[in-house]
């Protein structure tokens, strides 16, 4: 059997994997070291700048991160993916143009200049270029998603004879529907990991009994920033995110469920393990009718289920999908009640003596990673089997004159090099974490 | 159209070599100048604002030849698959030698991690002045536009070759004494006392080298492809390229000896241009040859639709002109030389 086209889907799901813990915080960061610098301009607090000081070393490691393995990703586009590189580059190769001209580069240079210019810096001119920082990795982050909604939902083109896609509308392109909730709901599950790190840091410091002022800003805004994000996380963003699938990858949205059977008021599954052998839910708990009233706002509205699809055109891996759908969804409830239980004790000033609930803060830090990934998970899974959706087939993209042992080779080396990568990263953090901010300048 | 994307992908490849040039040459000769760990710092230091920016060319120049030449980009990568997988390890390595160093208090390691950063920049270097040799040389086209190359067959140029051949190699050795003495350059421009005068020496003892590997590059390259005479033959005021090659060599050490670091800097700049310039000229408008010629891909056969490559001018010349402020403020910003104690970050 040849497993080509295994091995290159794992080898780009495996390095987008990894490469994406890293940008989902440094692109909250960037937001929440911007709100740091904005108090310590406006207010004239210094500890504000010593705490902007602390999260752009925690920031710079990460950054670093996301750019040693963030080159991997552009490179697979041609590496592995000729045939879809040659059928797709006159459209998205827009997208990934602009990302390095107008966003890497903002980024970087405002980035040095962040870093090491703060003492030679005007400190307006300094809360400025981490403004720059921020814009640079958040239209960064806009480039990739549009590129990833066109996949999903391709706009803006027309295909010629020859197979190729070609632009005919920047602009339909640029302003894809599907890409701006896409982005919402993106970015707002960055900010959710950010602000859950911040707190997390600062109740490990509280619980310590270190750097207390520090550690009392970083739950503050950790805490409201992640309260307002984990809300808008699921309303609008997600509900919307959830209608758009329902109309245009309705397939999808059976196997996120795992609905079989078409039916009239669907179910909305909170528990169960599909049973793709004998197509069914096996140990279900379901809320009667909510599927049909969340996607269509009337509770008998008929949603189609998976038997009634053709084979073809159904994703080839219901059942992770639907776990990682699962996941997501239920994590971000979980982030809601976390925050709002927190906001609701830092209100009535007391969450800083609550030791139980700064405990929960201190532990609950991997759990974003996990949602965002799973949430990814779910948007990439779900597109399957295309690569257009609808139009072009995964099996049709990847690079043929690539041998299976090279793939595997090569796919082995990065799991080798990311295992390293992954270890020194978790020491070079936690001797930051360690060290913890400066009171004073240094 | 097509002509014009030519030039820009070019030009931001040609940016790529001059800018991340000049600090992968410092990694190369990190080692050799720099002895001691303050004196390892200070030469970090000088590249330590701009490196990553610099990277961020090869991405910007990827990205735009991704949009333009969409077919030129998948024949290219996927036939290079193993050299740029190295590549890419490479290039991780690297940043982990120059990130990671400034994180760590030990002697030991802070030695471990200037060895990868300077291995790591030789190995990069040698890689993409191979890669350049292989577009010269021409590949193994078949009709639909792939090949697949190996890393080295029997070491000859002709059919089947490998990435790496004598040819090869020749120009991934050329690239390094160019790069280094890019780096030396840089380096001595930013720095004072020893390692600026080390910096120096290694220029003027490697100067010689890059003249005769000059020569015997030109001479190899038009013996294994004559025809990228053909457009310096029509177009009589091509000679401004090799004129200005030797001008350049001849600015490096004549500048050097008088002291100016600035402007012998600034002719090794010139010199990487013209010689990059004279090469995409000779080429054009191949952009990977075949071994059967009529397999070439030329920027016809590989461009993406006339809407996406005038759409595209527009934006790229607005984010070209920002591109051009950034860098220019940051150099700005950081220009000067460094010491070791003003603000440590």
């Amino acid at each position: 059997m040849d497993n080509s086209l295994l091995f290159h889907r794992l080898h780009f799901s495996f390095t987008i994997t990894f490469h994406y813990l890293f940008p989902q915080l440094t692109m909250g960061l960037a937001l929440l070291i911007v709100i740091f610098k904005t108090l310590a301009v406006w207010k004239k607090v210094d500890s504000y700048n010593a705490a902007a000081r602390f999260w752009a070393k925690i920031f710079a490691i990460n950054f670093a991160m996301g750019v040693v393995t963030g080159i991997p990703m552009e490179f697979q586009f041609g590496t592995n993916w000729a045939k879809f590189s040659k059928a797709v580059g006159g459209v998205i190769g827009q997208t990934l143009a602009m990302e390095g001209l107008f966003a890497f580069f903002l980024e970087s240079s405002f980035l040095g200049l962040f870093l090491y210019g703060e003492k030679r810096l005007k400190p307006i001119v300094h809360w400025l270029s981490s403004v720059l920082v921020f814009l640079g990795s958040w239209l960064s982050a806009y480039f990739i998603i549009i590129t990833d909604a066109w996949m999903q939902h391709p706009v803006g083109f027309i295909r010629l004879a020859d197979g190729t896609f070609q632009l005919n509308s920047l602009s339909e392109f640029l302003l894809n529907p599907w890409g701006l909730w896409q982005y919402l709901h993106n970015m707002g599950g960055a900010v959710i990991t950010a602000s859950f790190v911040m707190a997390s840091v600062g109740a490990f410091y509280l619980l310590n009994n270190k750097h207390i002022e520090q550690a009392k800003n970083f739950i503050k805004i950790g805490v409201l920033v992640g309260t307002v994000c984990t809300m808008l996380q699921i309303f609008p963003t997600g509900d919307q995110q959830g209608k758009m699938t329902a109309i245009h990858q309705p397939a999808t949205l059976a196997a996120m469920e795992a609905l079989f059977d078409t039916e009239n008021g669907a179910p909305l599954v909170l528990v169960g393990q599909p049973n793709i052998a004998e197509q069914k839910l096996d140990n279900p708990i379901v809320i009667p009718k909510m599927l049909s009233f969340l996607t269509y706002q009337r509770w008998n509205a008929q949603i189609k289920g998976l038997k009634d699809f053709p084979k073809d055109q159904l994703p080839d891996n219901i059942p992770l999908l639907y776990y990682s759908y699962h996941i997501m969804v239920g994590l971000g409830t979980i982030f809601v009640a976390i925050m709002f239980l927190s906001a609701f004790l830092l209100w009535r000033g007391k969450l800083f003596e609550s030791r139980w609930m700064l405990w929960i803060l201190m532990l609950s830090f991997p759990f974003p990673y996990i949602a965002n990934t799973a949430g990814w998970l779910t948007a990439e899974l779900g597109r399957q089997p295309w690569l257009v959706y609808g139009l072009l087939r995964t099996s049709e993209g990847y690079s043929t004159n690539v041998s299976t042992g090279n793939t595997l080779f090569t796919l082995i080396g990065f799991m080798g090099l990311y295992l390293v990568l992954g270890i020194l990263f978790l020491f070079f953090i936690w001797q930051e974490i360690e060290k913890g901010p400066m009171e004073e300048g240094k | 159209m097509e002509t014009l994307w030519y030039l820009i992908v070019a030009f931001m490849l040609t940016a790529y070599v001059v800018f991340d040039g000049f600090d992968l040459g410092a990694g190369v000769v990190h080692l050799l100048i720099a002895k001691t760990s303050d004196e390892r710092k200070l030469v970090l230091k000088s590249i330590g604002p701009v490196w990553d920016g610099n990277e961020v060319w090869l991405l910007a120049a990827g990205g735009s030849l991704y949009m333009a030449f969409p077919l030129l980009y998948a024949s290219s990568f996927s036939g290079f698959y193993l050299p740029l997988m190295i590549l890419l390890w490479l290039l991780i390595f690297r940043a982990c030698g120059i990130e990671f160093r400034s994180h760590i208090n030990n002697p030991l390691w802070q030695q471990f991690f200037d060895v990868v950063f300077s291995i790591s920049s030789l190995l990069i270097i040698l890689f993409c002045g191979a890669a350049l040799g292989n577009v010269i040389r021409g590949v193994e086209l078949d009709k639909n536009g792939y090949f697949f190359a190996p890393l080295w067959t029997n070491f000859r140029v002709g059919n089947n070759p490998g990435i790496i051949d004598w040819y090869t190699l020749l120009t991934g050795l050329l690239a390094i004494i160019t790069l280094t003495m890019h780096g030396c350059l840089y380096v001595a421009l930013k720095t004072q006392d020893t390692i600026n005068l080390r910096a120096k020496k290694l220029v003027k003892s490697i100067w010689l080298i890059q003249v005769f590997l000059s020569i015997v590059c030109l001479f190899a390259t038009l013996s294994i492809r004559p025809e990228i005479l053909g457009n310096y033959k029509a177009h009589i005021w091509s000679i401004v390229f090799p004129i200005l090659v030797v001008l350049s060599l001849v600015g490096i050490l004549l500048f050097l000896k008088k002291d100016n670091e600035l402007l012998a800097f600034l002719s090794s700049v010139l010199y990487i241009i013209a010689m990059l310039g004279g090469v995409a000229f000779g080429l054009y408008p191949n952009v990977l040859p075949a071994i059967n010629r009529e397999n070439s891909l030329t920027i016809y056969n590989t461009a993406a639709g006339s809407y996406s490559l005038q759409v595209g001018f527009t934006w790229w010349l607005l984010g070209f002109i920002l591109v051009t402020i950034y860098f220019i403020y940051v150099y700005w910003h950081f220009a000067g030389k460094v010491t070791i104690t003003n603000d440590e970050h």
